[in-house]
C-alpha cells in the first residue's frame, strides 16, 4: 500500500462523490435520495481509507509520513506537498469520521436542496482533510480559506432565522484573520525562498520578524479557535447553522486554530511564542471563566454549548503554549475529545430540535420519562464535556492543567475554576432538559431515539469511553511529534539563535 | 532606416493588419444590406481579432525597436497584447446578440472596437511619449463613440459625453505633463529618457511635475482614485457589452502602458513616483471596497469593483520590480476572465425581453437558474479573492511583490480592504442562494449559444486555474523580466 498516494485519495475522494451527485438527474425526491446515499458511501469509503492511514502509521517516528510531493508552480518552489505526522493524523481522522456522521444526522432533517447540501459537505471534507495534510503554506492556505465557501453556504442556505447575519459574520471575521496570515506566509516566502512548511519549521527566523509573523498567525488562528475577545462569531454561527453544520464547526473547524498554533506558531516561532505566552494565558483564562459564566446564563441550548466550546478551547490554547509535553499532549487530546464530544452534544440538541423545533431550554423538561435512551446518550456526552474521569474530557483537561501547573500555578488555578463552572452549567442544563416532570403535551409525545440516531450515537459513546479509559492508543502516536517540538523549543530557549535542530 | 523598410512593417504587422481590416470591414458594412451587415461584420471582426492573436503570438520574444524608435515589441508587449485581443474578442462576441435585441445593431460597432483595439496595441508598444499619446487618443476616440452607441438613449449619450469631456481633460493634462518632461529632460523617447534619468542626481522639479501630470492622465485611463469619477456613470450608462469591453481591454492596455512608462524611462526616479502610486493605490482600494457596498445597480457595483481591482494591480507597480510586474500581468489575466464571465451573466439578465440591472433582481437565482447562479457565485468568490479560485492567485502574486519590496503597510491595507470588499461580493452570493426568488421570476433562458460559450470558458479558467497555473505564471514571469534587463 505504501506507494499509493493515500493522502491524496483521502483528500480528493469526496470530490469524486461531488461529481457523481452533480450528474444525478430525475425528479427531486429521487435525486435527494440518491444524493444522500452517494454522500454517505463516499464519506464512509473516505473514512475507511483514512483508517488505513492510521493502521500503517509508524508511531515511533516524529517525521512526516505518507509524503507526496509534486511540482506545482515550478519557478516559485511552491509544491504540492502532503504528509501527516502524529499531530495531523488524528485531525484527518476526526474530519473523516465526523463527515459520515453529519450525513446521517441530516438524513431527514434536511429536506430542501438536498443535492447542494451534500455537495457542500463533501467539498468541506476535502478542504478540511487537505488542510491538515498540507505541507506547503500556499496549499495549506488554499484549503484553510476554501473552507469558508461551503461553510458560508451551509449556514446561509440551511440555517435558522438569523442565518444571513451569522453567515456574514462568520465569513468576514475569519477572512480578516486569515488574510493577515497570508501576508505572513508571503513574508516567510520572501525570507526563505520557499513556502515549504518542513523547511520553514527548521528555519530560524530573526526575533523581530518572529514577532510580526507570530502576530499575523495569531490573528488568524485566534479567530478560528476562537479566543476571547474574537469569539463572538461562534455563538451566532452555531445557533444559526443546521445541526450538521454545528457539528463540523465545533468538531473540526475550531481545531484548525489549535492545529495552527501547535504546527506553526510554536515550533516555527519559538522566541515569539515564549514572549507572547503570557498574553495567550491571560486571554485563555478570561475565556474559560467569562464564557463559562455566560454559558450559565443561556436560555438557548445551542448557544450554551457554543459558549462552552470557547471555554474548552481555552484549555487547549493554555496547554499548547505551556510548551511542555504534558500540556501539548493535553491540548491535542482535548481537541480530539472536544471534537467528538461537542459534535455529539450538538447532535443531541439536533435530536430534540428535530422533534419540537425549538432550542429554548425551558420548553423541555422531564425527557427521561419518554426518552430514556436519549437521556443516557446525552448523559455520557455531558459528563465527558464536564471532564469526568473515565471519559475523554478528563484526560485532555487534566494533562493540560498539569502542563500549566509546571509553568504557572495561577494559570492552572484559574483554569481549574473553569472545570468547576463547566460542571455547574452542564449539570444545570441536563437537569432542566432531562429531569423533572413533563408539563407539556408536545414534550410528552416526543419519541425516543430511532435506529438511525442510535447508529450515530453508539460509536461516538464508544469512542468517548475508549479515549477516557485507554488514552494511549491516541497519545502514543502523537508522542514523538510532540517530543520533537518540545526538544526544538528547549534548544531555542537555551540558545536563542541556535541553528535549526535535527532535520526532519 | 527608411520608414518603408520591411522591419518596420513586420514589427507592427498585427496593428497594421487590424487597422486595414477595420477599413475593409467598414467598406463591407457600407455595401452590405443593412439587415445582415451588423452580424456579419461583428463575426468577421472576431475572426480578425483571433488572427491578430496568432500574429502577435508568432512574434518572437526578442526586443525590436522600429518606426524611428517610436515603437517597440518584446515579450512584455506580446503578453499584454494577447490579453487585450482576447478581451476585445470576447466582448465583441458578447455584443452581437445584445445589440440585436436592443435594436442598436449597427456595423460601426465592431469597426470601432477594432479601431480602439488598434490604439490599445499601439499604446502597449509605445516607446516614445508621442506614440504613447497617439495610441491613447486613437483608443479613446473610438471608446467615446462606443460609450454613446445607444444614441437614442439619454443615459448612453450622457455616458459618452461625460467620458469625452473628462477624457479630454485628462488627455490635456497628460499632454501638458509630456511637454514639461520634454522641456526639462529634452527628449520624449523612452530609451533616451531611461539613459539620462538614472536617479544619480536629483531630478529638476519641473520634470517631477511633468511625471505627476503624466501619471494623472494614465490614472484617469485606468480609473484609479481620485481620477475615477467618470467610471460609475459611464459603466452604468453605456450599453452593457460596451461596459464589458471598457472593464477589460482598455484597462489592461492602459495598465500595461502605465507599467511600461513607469519602469522604463522613469525607473531611475522610482523614489519620486512610488509615493504617488502608493497613494492612488491605497485610495482606489479603499474607495473600491467602501463605495460599492451601497450600490443597487450591478453595473455600478462592477464599476466600483474595477476601481478596487485597479488599486490592487497598482500595488505591483508600486513595487516597481520584475516581481511586481509579474503580479500585475497575472492579475490582469485573471481579472480579464473574472470580469468577462460576470459581464456575460449581466448581459443575460433579461426578464420578458427587457433588461434588468438591479442587484435585487438576482435574488433566488440559485432556484430558478442554478447553473448561472453557480457561475456568478464562482466569479464573486473569485473577485473577493477566496481560494482555490483564480482571484486568490491574482492577489497572492501581487501581495508577494509588495512584501518582497517591503511595502508592508500597503499590503496590510490591501488585505484589509479586500475583506471589506468581500462583503459586497458575498452579498450577491447571499441574494442568489439565501433569498427567495425575486418577484419577476426567472430570467429569460435564451441567453444564446455564444454568450454561454464565453461564460463556460471564463468559468473553467477561474475555477480550474489552480490545477495548472504554470503557463500563465511562467508566461507572465518571462514577460515581466524583459522590462528589467540586467
Amino acid at each position: 500500500m505504501s506507494h499509493w498516494p493515500l493522502l491524496s485519495i483521502v483528500t480528493f475522494l469526496p470530490i469524486l462523490g461531488v461529481a457523481l451527485i452533480l450528474i444525478l438527474r430525475g425528479d427531486e425526491a429521487a435525486t435527494a435520495r440518491n444524493a444522500r446515499w452517494i454522500a454517505l458511501w463516499t464519506s464512509l469509503v473516505t473514512m475507511l481509507v483514512s483508517f488505513v492511514l492510521w493502521a500503517d502509521f509508524d508511531t515511533r517516528s516524529f517525521d512526516f509520513q505518507f509524503v507526496e510531493q509534486a511540482v506545482w508552480l515550478p519557478g516559485l518552489k511552491i509544491a504540492y506537498h502532503l504528509g501527516v505526522d502524529g499531530i495531523s493524523l488524528f485531525f484527518v481522522l476526526l474530519s473523516t469520521v465526523l463527515t459520515p456522521i453529519c450525513v446521517v444526522a441530516s438524513w431527514t432533517a434536511i429536506t430542501k436542496r438536498v443535492k447542494e447540501y451534500m455537495i457542500a459537505f463533501l467539498v468541506l471534507e476535502t478542504m478540511m482533510v487537505g488542510m491538515f495534510c498540507a505541507l506547503d503554506f500556499v496549499i495549506f492556505y488554499m484549503f484553510f480559506e476554501g473552507v469558508l465557501i461551503p461553510m458560508f453556504l451551509i449556514i446561509g442556505v440551511w440555517g435558522g432565522a438569523r442565518r444571513v447575519y451569522a453567515a456574514f459574520k462568520f465569513f468576514l471575521y475569519t477572512l480578516l484573520g486569515s488574510v493577515l496570515m497570508l501576508l505572513a506566509i508571503l513574508a516567510i516566502y520572501v525570507n526563505d525562498g520557499t513556502t515549504d512548511i518542513v523547511t520553514a519549521l527548521n528555519h530560524n527566523f530573526a526575533p523581530a520578524l518572529q514577532t510580526w509573523l507570530w502576530l499575523a498567525f495569531f490573528a488568524s488562528f485566534a479567530v478560528k479557535v476562537p479566543m476571547w475577545p474574537v469569539h463572538t462569531w461562534l455563538p451566532d454561527a452555531h445557533v444559526e447553522a443546521p445541526t450538521a453544520g454545528s457539528v463540523i464547526l465545533a468538531g473540526v473547524l475550531l481545531k484548525m486554530g489549535g492545529y495552527g498554533f501547535i504546527r506553526f506558531s510554536l515550533p516555527m516561532l519559538p522566541d515569539a511564542s515564549a514572549m507572547f505566552a503570557p498574553l495567550v494565558y491571560t486571554l485563555s483564562v478570561v475565556a474559560i471563566i467569562y464564557t463559562s459564566l455566560v454559558a450559565l446564563a443561556q436560555e438557548d441550548m445551542k448557544k450554551l454549548i457554543a459558549y462552552s466550546s470557547v471555554a474548552h478551547m481555552g484549555f487547549v490554547t493554555i496547554g499548547i503554549f505551556t510548551g511542555t509535553p504534558e500540556g501539548m499532549q493535553g491540548a491535542m487530546f482535548q481537541m480530539l475529545s472536544h471534537g467528538i464530544v461537542s459534535a455529539a452534544l450538538f447532535l443531541c440538541v439536533g435530536v430534540i430540535y428535530d422533534r419540537l423545533h425549538t432550542r429554548e431550554i425551558a420548553r423541555y423538561g422531564g425527557l427521561v420519562h419518554n426518552m430514556p435512551k436519549y437521556a443516557l446518550a446525552f448523559m455520557v456526552f455531558m459528563l465527558a464535556s464536564v471532564g469526568l474521569p473515565g471519559t475523554s474530557g478528563f484526560i485532555g483537561e487534566f494533562l493540560a492543567l498539569v502542563g500549566a501547573f509546571k509553568i504557572n500555578t495561577w494559570v492552572a488555578f484559574l483554569a481549574t475554576t473553569g472545570m468547576i463552572l463547566s460542571a455547574i452549567y452542564m449539570l444545570y442544563l441536563y437537569r432542566r432538559l432531562i429531569f423533572g416532570v413533563i408539563t407539556r403535551d408536545d414534550v410528552r409525545s416526543m419519541l425516543d431515539l430511532n435506529w438511525r440516531e442510535v447508529v450515530v450515537f453508539a460509536p461516538m459513546i464508544a469512542v468517548v469511553l475508549w479515549m477516557g479509559i485507554y488514552p494511549s492508543s491516541f497519545l502514543h502516536p502523537m508522542q514523538p511529534a510532540i517530543a520533537h517540538i518540545v526538544q526544538h523549543l528547549e534548544a531555542a530557549r537555551q540558545t536563542p539563535h541556535a541553528p535549526a535542530l535535527a532535520q526532519r | 532606416m527608411p520608414i518603408y523598410s520591411l522591419h518596420n512593417f513586420l514589427t507592427a504587422l498585427p496593428e497594421i493588419f487590424l487597422a486595414v481590416s477595420a477599413m475593409a470591414l467598414l467598406m463591407l458594412g457600407v455595401f452590405q444590406s443593412e439587415a445582415r451587415a451588423a452580424k456579419e461584420v461583428s463575426w468577421l471582426g472576431v475572426v480578425v481579432l483571433v488572427i491578430a492573436i496568432f500574429m502577435v503570438g508568432a512574434q518572437n520574444g526578442a526586443r525590436h525597436v522600429s518606426l524611428a524608435g517610436m515603437f517597440v515589441i518584446d515579450g512584455y508587449s506580446i503578453f499584454a497584447k494577447i490579453l487585450v485581443l482576447i478581451g476585445s474578442a470576447l466582448s465583441l462576441i458578447l455584443s452581437v446578440r445584445y445589440n440585436e435585441r436592443e435594436k442598436i445593431a449597427r456595423f460601426e460597432f465592431p469597426v470601432l472596437v477594432l479601431l480602439a483595439t488598434t490604439g490599445m496595441l499601439m499604446m502597449i508598444s509605445a516607446n516614445d511619449l508621442l506614440s504613447l499619446y497617439v495610441g491613447l487618443e486613437l483608443q479613446s476616440l473610438a471608446l467615446y463613440i462606443l460609450a454613446s452607441f445607444d444614441r437614442d438613449n439619454a443615459r448612453s449619450s450622457e455616458a459618452g459625453l461625460k467620458y469625452f469631456v473628462l477624457g479630454a481633460l485628462a488627455s490635456g493634462m497628460m499632454l501638458f505633463g509630456i511637454s514639461m518632461i520634454y522641456g526639462f529632460a529634452g527628449a520624449t523617447g523612452f530609451d533616451t529618457l531611461a539613459a539620462h534619468l538614472t536617479g544619480a542626481t536629483p531630478p529638476p522639479a519641473g520634470l517631477v511635475v511633468g511625471i505627476v501630470f503624466l501619471i494623472v492622465g494614465l490614472a484617469f485611463k485606468v480609473s484609479a482614485v481620485p481620477f475615477h469619477m467618470w467610471t460609475p456613470d459611464v459603466y452604468e450608462g453605456a450599453p452593457t457589452p460596451v461596459t464589458a469591453f471598457f472593464s477589460v481591454a482598455p484597462k489592461i492596455a492602459a495598465m500595461a502602458l502605465f507599467v511600461r512608462v513607469m519602469v522604463g524611462p522613469f525607473h531611475g526616479l522610482i523614489t519620486e513616483w512610488r509615493q504617488v502610486i502608493w497613494a492612488i493605490s491605497v485610495a482606489s482600494m479603499i474607495l473600491g471596497a467602501l463605495a460599492a457596498i451601497n450600490q443597487r445597480n450591478i453595473k455600478r457595483l462592477m464599476a466600483y469593483s474595477s476601481i478596487g481591482h485597479v488599486g490592487y494591480a497598482l500595488i505591483g507597480l508600486a513595487a516597481g520590480n520584475a516581481l511586481g510586474v509579474r503580479g500585475i500581468l497575472i492579475y490582469l489575466t485573471i481579472y480579464l476572465f473574472m470580469n468577462i464571465g460576470t459581464w456575460a451573466i449581466i448581459i443575460s439578465m433579461r426578464r420578458n425581453g427587457r433588461l434588468v440591472e438591479g442587484i435585487g433582481d438576482l435574488a433566488g437565482l440559485s432556484r430558478t437558474q442554478p447553473a448561472m447562479a453557480l457561475a456568478l457565485g464562482i466569479f464573486m468568490f473569485s473577485l473577493a479573492g477566496i481560494p482555490p479560485l483564480a482571484g486568490f492567485f491574482a492577489k497572492l502574486y501581487i501581495f508577494m511583490a509588495a512584501i518582497d519590496s517591503h511595502l508592508n503597510v500597503l499590503a496590510v491595507i490591501g488585505v484589509v480592504t479586500s475583506v471589506v470588499g468581500a462583503y459586497y461580493y458575498i452579498r450577491i452570493v447571499k441574494l442568489m442562494y439565501f433569498d427567495e426568488p425575486a418577484a419577476g421570476g426567472a430570467f429569460d433562458r435564451n441567453m444564446g449559444a455564444e454568450v454561454r460559450a464565453v461564460l463556460i470558458v471564463a468559468t473553467i479558467v477561474i475555477m480550474f486555474f489552480f490545477l495548472y497555473p504554470s503557463p500563465i505564471v511562467s508566461g507572465a514571469e518571462a514577460a515581466s523580466a524583459v522590462l528589467f534587463p540586467g
